[in-house]
């Protein structure tokens, strides 16, 4: 006999009202950390303290691009590459709601890279969650924008050999209001961003790094999803309001290379037909 | 040196629907049908020979409370349009064929996700860049057929700036209805020509709602995709507490992914069959003189305009001859060309067209009767005396 | 010169006020997937693997023996949950069910 008591098994999260429960659990790998990132946004839906009914979540396509499917507001997952274009049709259509997009790197920075440096660039009212695990998973491996040179995908054998994006300098660089950068490790200071960007008027970026076990960590030795979190733990650092963000490049290969991780940028800059 | 006298800039008209005679433009009167139609949201992106349209709306759109945004391409307009939608926008874009092609995925999700749109290409000569400023007509088929699988969609085409305001309108009403993506099929030809406009007082201008849930959110249940005996489902909105999801995705009655083999050709059917079983409510024709007509000129566009000349000409040489003009391309009126086949007088169709042979393929395929092209690849229309030796021949 | 003892010996004035929390742990084990990260990230090692395992095949975690009364529910379990399927609640007062 374990020592659990009955009441130490539920069927029930307290925060399942903000999920679609019925649809857990999700289709993403054991280790991945795209759940952390969804849980943390349906978190701080629930610390905002406005009506969730006001709320919309738009997606891509991709493993991150499923998020919209798992959350219980108005939620619409859209083409590859164009969930902020749809996201900004919604708000600037109706100013009163507050639109998410949650979308990983391959969606929202190649394909939908365009889209992304014009939607800073305009400061449109929208609150932008990029989920980065340096490939695309769902295809299997294949290395993106964000893959750090010499990391391995099924597309780059011999490791990656193109330079990535360093996400939070290019979105300082297109006018975002708020940028920042934090891992699944830091769900609580992960949290408290997505809460200050829903507060917030104008475009606002959130990268956060996730593992990938299943696509990523298992050809770039990072181990489980497990390991790959303990690396953040030991490798991140935190500085908040870092001014230069040009030098904060993610070297996923060299061990020795801290990940700095922050709020990055706070400014306050009129707002696209908010 | 004397002073210019201050220019007299009149008052910028403020209200939806401009009531009234007015010499147009039928870019801008495609605009002003739009306005009147209840537009929301407009996002474009500049081309040849569309531009008007979006230039026009950026001055009448803002001005009414509506919204207008550039996007930085095609892609990004389609997709904030049917974003807006979403939301509940009456919302529209204005391209010619290269944005078009650029929309094509995209108009495939609205057609997925049933999220009503509608869009204007001003067709110009392609394929490529083509000829930016002349006339094409070649964009007849990438409507129909454009984006990847099986979907319903409506097309208008407009034959003159009087149609452009009134189709536009229709258009607006029949992505309503149906929630399905309508578009507008213009040609270089009717977007750049200037002509009387009447515009009705606005208690005249047709309007079709979007169907709306019939239960309070929160308290019954909703499923955004259980349709009606029409098989449109009625539409929830982003923000009203429905808390709907949609996607792209092969989806079941809750709008969940919905993976399966029979969810998916279900869905595919409903959509095609929710324009095939009500296309006798939406296709819409003019006819000239096909009762006794021995030759059916089938044109559109610019086209027919030449068409009607021409088959007025032949009519007074004596010639039984008529013209069908189709004012919605697709749902195609085969029906109705049945119909004048099955009376027995018709013994050949002429289908001129600034293409090679796009909807005459159509015709061919429902009649073994001779079915003549009269055809070129862009730049010009027909002449009617083009198309009345054609009718001789 | 004061050595580094006396000062992590230094206390706050209130400290006999505090009280730590206690938490009990609440487990979803349908939804479980065993990434660990609740196991390995509980500041107090409360939670273990269970010999069992969930119907996808998956080893859940479980309260330790003895360490029924260590979680101070400072929730970081839940949080870094990808799958939901862990909270605490505060066992002090039974009214607080916010996770």
């Amino acid at each position: 006999m374990n020592t659990q008591t009955d009441s130490s098994f539920s069927v029930v999260h307290p925060i399942d009202h903000l999920m679609r429960a019925d649809r857990l659990p999700h289709i993403l790998c054991a280790g991945c950390g795209i759940g952390t990132v969804i849980h943390s946004y349906v978190h701080a839906i629930n610390e905002f303290g406005v009506d969730e009914d006001r709320h919309v979540c738009v997606s891509g396509i991709g493993c991150s691009g499923r998020a919209a499917g798992y959350v219980n507001v108005d939620s619409y997952h859209t083409t590859h590459g164009r969930a902020l274009p749809f996201a900004l049709g919604i708000a600037v259509y109706n100013p009163e709601l507050t639109v998410t997009v949650i979308s990983g790197d391959g969606d929202l920075m190649a394909i939908g890279g365009n889209h992304f440096i014009h939607a800073a660039r305009r400061n449109a009212n929208l609150n932008v969650i990029c989920i980065n695990n340096f490939n695309y998973g769902m295809t299997g491996g294949q290395v993106g924008p964000t893959t750090p040179v010499g990391a391995k995908g099924t597309t780059a054998p011999q490791g990656s050999v193109e330079h990535p994006f360093n996400l939070p300098h290019l979105a300082k660089a297109a006018g975002a209001s708020f940028v920042a950068r934090w891992t699944v490790l830091h769900v609580r200071q992960f949290t408290d961003a997505v809460l200050r960007a829903m507060n917030k008027k104008g475009f606002c970026f959130i990268e956060v790094l996730a593992p990938c076990p299943t696509s990523f960590g298992r050809r770039n030795n990072l181990g489980e999803g497990l390991d790959e979190v303990e690396m953040y733990r030991q490798r991140c650092r935190i500085e908040n309001g870092a001014q230069d963000l040009e030098p904060l490049d993610i070297d996923i290969v060299d061990h020795e290379q801290t990940i700095t991780v922050g709020n990055f940028v706070d400014i306050e800059r009129a707002a696209f037909l908010a | 040196m004397a002073k210019t006298a201050a220019k007299i800039v009149p008052p910028q008209p403020v209200s939806r629907v401009v009531t009234g005679t007015h010499f147009m433009l039928g870019d801008h009167a495609c605009a002003e049908g739009a306005m009147a139609a209840g537009l929301d949201f407009f996002g474009g992106y500049p081309i040849t020979p569309s531009t008007e349209v979006a230039e026009h709306l950026a001055t009448r759109l803002p001005a009414v409370g509506g919204k207008y945004v550039q996007m930085e391409d095609e892609l990004g307009s389609i997709a904030a349009i049917i974003g807006a939608s979403v939301a509940g926008a009456r919302s529209f874009t204005a391209t010619s064929g290269p944005g078009f092609s650029l929309m094509m995925e995209n108009i495939g999700l609205a057609a997925m996700m049933e999220i009503p749109i509608v869009i204007v290409d001003v067709m110009r000569a392609s394929p490529s860049t083509g000829l930016p400023t002349m006339v094409g007509q070649a964009d007849i088929l990438q409507a129909r057929w454009g984006s990847h699988g099986d979907y319903g969609v409506v097309a208008y085409c407009p034959s003159s700036p009087q149609e452009c305001f009134e189709l536009t309108i229709d258009a607006f009403n029949a992505a309503d209805r149906y929630r399905v993506p309508v578009f507008i099929l213009m040609d270089e030809v009717v977007g750049h020509m200037a002509e009387r406009v009447v515009i009705p007082d606005a208690d005249k201008i047709p309007h079709v709602s979007r169907k709306r849930p019939q239960t309070k959110p929160g308290v019954e249940p909703f499923l955004p995709y259980a349709p009606d005996k029409d098989l449109v489902p009625p539409m929830a909105h982003a923000g009203e507490g429905y808390k709907v999801h949609m996607t792209g995705l092969t989806h079941d009655e809750r709008g969940y992914p919905h993976l399966t083999a029979d969810t998916h050709n279900q869905l595919i059917n409903r959509l095609i069959d929710k324009v095939r079983l009500n296309a006798p409510d939406i296709i819409d024709y003019e006819e000239r003189h096909v009762d006794d007509a021995e030759t059916v000129v089938i044109a559109y566009g610019c086209t027919a305009r030449s068409a009607r000349a021409a088959v007025d000409y032949a009519r007074s040489d004596g010639l039984k001859c008529g013209l069908l003009r189709p004012k919605t391309i697709w749902p195609f009126p085969a029906t109705r060309i049945e119909r004048l086949i099955n009376k027995g007088s018709v013994q050949r169709f002429i289908v001129p067209e600034v293409n090679l042979g796009q909807l005459r393929r159509e015709i061919e395929r429902i009649t073994q009767l001779p079915v003549v092209g009269l055809n070129h690849a862009g730049g010009e229309m027909p002449t009617p005396k083009a198309i009345l030796e054609v009718i001789k021949s | 010169m004061k050595s580094d003892d006396d000062i992590t010996q230094r206390r706050p004035m209130d400290m006999p006020l505090a009280r730590v929390p206690v938490g009990d742990v609440h487990v979803i084990a349908e939804r479980c997937k065993e990434c660990g990260y609740c196991i390995e990230y509980c500041p107090t090692q409360v939670l273990v693997y269970t010999k069992e395992m969930n119907t996808k095949g998956y080893h859940y975690p479980i309260v330790a023996e003895g360490k029924e009364t260590s979680c101070v529910h400072c929730k970081y379990c839940d949080l870094i949950c990808p799958e939901l399927a862990i909270y605490t609640t505060s066992s002090d007062d039974d009214r607080d069910s916010d996770g």
